[in-house]
């Protein structure tokens, strides 16, 4: 058990000479990726689902189309990275609460491995997209393909 | 004591004396000497709608078993004692009046969650004063003066919420956070902390604000509101803590300048 300190005795951290408070900065980066979020998600389904002809759009050329634009390109891989590491901090927060010991670590590091390899595939795609993919259906193409029937 | 005083007054009130009903309260029972897993019982018992759940527990005790275990101290809401989860929701059974809870169905109580149980109603609040303990509650300065320690009526209000705390746990016993980690402060220590951060004559808040800083501080806290809702004295706890969160944030509590003109008595 343990006694009361005597007033005035210096406090000693928990965790003693950590560089990086993660706890405080994941906090932090929730609420500041959230309010991106907010616009980059809302946006993203405004434009994809209710503006032009809405859901029956979206193709492939209708992708292609809107990755054709490098304001497109930065809004998604925004959307992608900010997404993922909120969900996959969200994730850990979770998991911190209910596992401990050894489950905890595995299921942490499945967490961290899926965000890892979703972002580095996501921006992959996102930043070596060919909207004119040769031999590909010239029916599916984005019209401002030399190969497209649009 | 309370259905003495009600009979008393009843006895000139037109329509006659008040009806006392019969409730079934089924509680968790928990004997650690005999049983492996707690387990619930019903006990049926005459009261008047004045009564509290306090005062049903009190009957079980003293006419029908004499082993139900529970604390109560003040037996009027201030000494923190008597806090329980009646119908799921954590109260002090001394300020929950039987009349306010629905007596056509039995009313549950139970211990406190998140805090070892110890027998019956009685759990082990070691780790909650633990905490408590650990935010440093007592006031820092380093001067001594010959007269009090004058405050503005602005400064005062900053923290008049928290100084209300009676520490019963009902908050921290109520927060999912601290269910499933024990390790993490709980509300109760964070509104006892921020008593003292917002205190214009505290010093030592940087040192309770590094405190609260650390892997089991506010950042845990996930704003459910649960403490709000089970505070028997009505502080607003997830506030508190957001305001603690700010001032981590910011790196002081940010109090207001005082105001105070003062005039010597007489000039
Ligand atoms: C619409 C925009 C979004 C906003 C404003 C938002 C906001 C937030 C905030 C503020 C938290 C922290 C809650 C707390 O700790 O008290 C949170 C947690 C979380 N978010 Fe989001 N979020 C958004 C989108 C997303 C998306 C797209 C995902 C999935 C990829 C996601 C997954 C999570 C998860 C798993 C948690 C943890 C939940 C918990 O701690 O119980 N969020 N969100
Ligand atoms: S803040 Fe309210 S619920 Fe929590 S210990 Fe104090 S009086 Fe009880
Ligand atoms: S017995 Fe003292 S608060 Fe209920």
């Amino acid at each position: 058990m343990t006694t009361i300190d005597a007033p005035r005795t210096p406090h000693t951290p928990v965790t003693k000479n950590r560089r990086v408070n993660w706890e405080k900065w994941g906090w932090l980066y929730m609420r500041a990726s959230g309010i991106l979020l907010v616009v980059l998600i809302f946006g993203h389904l405004f434009v994809n689902l209710f503006l032009g002809t809405g859901v029956k759009q979206v193709d492939f050329a209708f992708v292609a189309g809107k990755w054709a634009s490098p304001f497109w390109q930065v809004w998604d891989v925004l959307m992608l990275w900010l997404a993922l590491i909120h969900g996959g901090n969200g994730m850990r927060t979770i998991i911190n609460d209910y596992a401990h010991g050894r489950p905890r670590q595995v299921m942490l590091g499945l967490v961290f491995a899926a965000v890892a390899i979703l972002i580095v595939l996501g921006t992959l795609t996102l930043v070596a997209f060919d909207p004119c993919p040769t031999g590909a259906d010239p029916s599916l193409l984005p019209s401002f393909c030399p190969a497209s029937s649009k | 004591m309370s259905e003495v005083a009600v009979v008393e007054e009843s006895a000139g009130v037109p329509g006659g004396p008040i009806q006392a009903f019969t409730v079934t309260l089924i509680i968790r029972r928990f004997d650690p000497e005999v049983d492996a897993e707690p387990h619930w019982q019903d006990f049926d018992v005459e009261m008047y709608p004045t009564d509290r759940v306090l005062d049903a527990l009190h009957k079980i005790k003293w006419e029908q078993d004499g082993s139900l275990t529970f604390r109560r101290s003040c037996a009027h809401g201030i000494c923190g004692s008597d806090a329980m989860r009646i119908n799921g929701r954590n109260r002090l059974a001394c300020k929950t009046l039987i009349k306010d809870l629905d007596i056509s169905q039995p009313i549950y109580v139970e211990a406190i969650k998140g805090l070892p149980l110890e027998k019956d109603l009685i759990v082990d609040m070691e780790p909650f004063f633990e905490s408590y303990r650990a935010i440093q509650p007592f006031l820092i300065a380093s001067d001594k003066p010959d007269k009090e320690r004058i405050q503005s009526v602005a400064q005062r209000a900053v923290f008049d919420d928290t100084t209300k705390c009676i520490l019963c746990a009902a908050c921290t016993s109520s927060c999912p956070v601290f269910w499933t980690d024990g390790q993490y402060f709980g509300p109760a220590a964070i509104v006892n902390a921020h008593r003292f951060i917002f205190d214009s004559r505290d010093e030592g808040s940087q040192v309770r604000l590094d405190i609260l800083n650390d892997k089991e501080g506010v950042w845990r806290c996930r704003t459910t509101f649960n403490c709000s809702e089970a505070c028997p004295r009505g502080i607003e706890v997830t506030k508190a803590i957001s305001e603690v969160k700010a001032a981590i944030l910011r790196g002081n509590p940010g109090l207001p300048s005082s105001d105070l003109v003062l005039t010597p008595v007489g000039a």
